[in-house]
């Protein structure tokens, strides 16, 4: 038996497309899943960098935003969620809204972000904030996990504008099954 | 080629990094008819790449493409 080393032949409609520039790029559209769990600020600007990029590259786009992720869609004057002290504690030491996400590492009591915002302005980066806003205006859903919502006290009224009704774990697992990429950030 | 049709809207796109030369393209397009010409200039060396992988992916038909002083010049019809 002689072996031959092929490479797998990639499915035809990817080679036709890769070859054909006259592609019109419409014969599937790819959906994109992301499950936003992560408050931190380099993760939420990885979410939103790649949801609004998917979704002027016409992807469906759906983000899931789970736990500490939850916290980016507070409205900016919300200073404390949640009715117990418990709750209001967590909001009082993790101050909800985009735009007060912190960094992971190296956040030196807000020091940190505000030095990348400065470097991002100068670079022409745009804050996670503006890139949710466009993500929003090119159609990518934003849905609230409602687990997330009553064990933080977060409620309906406190969410941003555009943002979904709250769904729980197997709606958002039905959307992942159905997608061509689901990311966990 | 010689495109004879006006442009119907200009990104200015100079200055701004990933992803928000192809974001604000996509934004703008949208309030565009098909066959409207966009044109976009930008600053951002890896716009090149992205918008041949856009024009793909959208198929949103890239009818030029050049650079002059480091400014990116696309010209791009809706499909």
């Amino acid at each position: 038996m002689t072996a031959t080393l092929t490479r797998p032949a990639l499915p035809t409609a990817l080679v036709e497309g890769l070859d054909d520039p006259e592609t019109d790029g419409s014969v599937k559209t790819n959906e994109l899943v992301i499950v936003a769990e992560s408050g931190d600020l380099e993760r939420t600007w990885a979410t939103t960098i790649l949801a609004s990029t998917a979704a002027a590259g016409e992807m469906k786009v759906s983000i899931f935003f789970t736990f500490w992720g939850l916290f980016a869609l507070v409205r900016p004057e919300v200073r404390i969620t949640g009715t117990n002290w418990m709750q209001k504690m967590l909001s009082m030491m993790n101050r909800p809204g985009i735009d007060h996400a912190k960094l992971s590492k190296l956040n030196f009591a807000g020091m940190g972000p505000w030095m990348m915002k400065k470097l991002a302005k100068q670079y022409g980066v745009a804050e996670p904030r503006e890139l949710l806003e466009m993500a929003q205006a090119l159609g990518v859903r934003l849905i609230p996990c409602q687990m997330s919502m009553d064990l933080m006290g977060i409620t309906a009224d406190q969410l941003i504008d555009g943002v979904e009704p709250a769904v729980g774990a197997a709606a958002a697992l039905e959307l992942m099954t159905n997608a061509d990429a689901s990311l966990f950030i | 080629m010689t495109v004879t049709t006006p442009v119907a809207k200009t990104v200015d796109a100079r200055g701004l990094s990933c992803p928000l030369p192809i974001v604000k393209t996509a934004l703008a397009i949208k309030e565009l008819v098909s066959g409207d010409l966009i044109e976009v200039l930008a600053t951002d060396p890896g716009s090149t790449k992205d918008f041949v992988a856009w024009s793909k992916t959208t198929g949103h038909q890239l009818v030029e493409s050049s650079v002059d002083g480091g400014v990116y010049r696309y010209l791009l019809r809706k499909k």
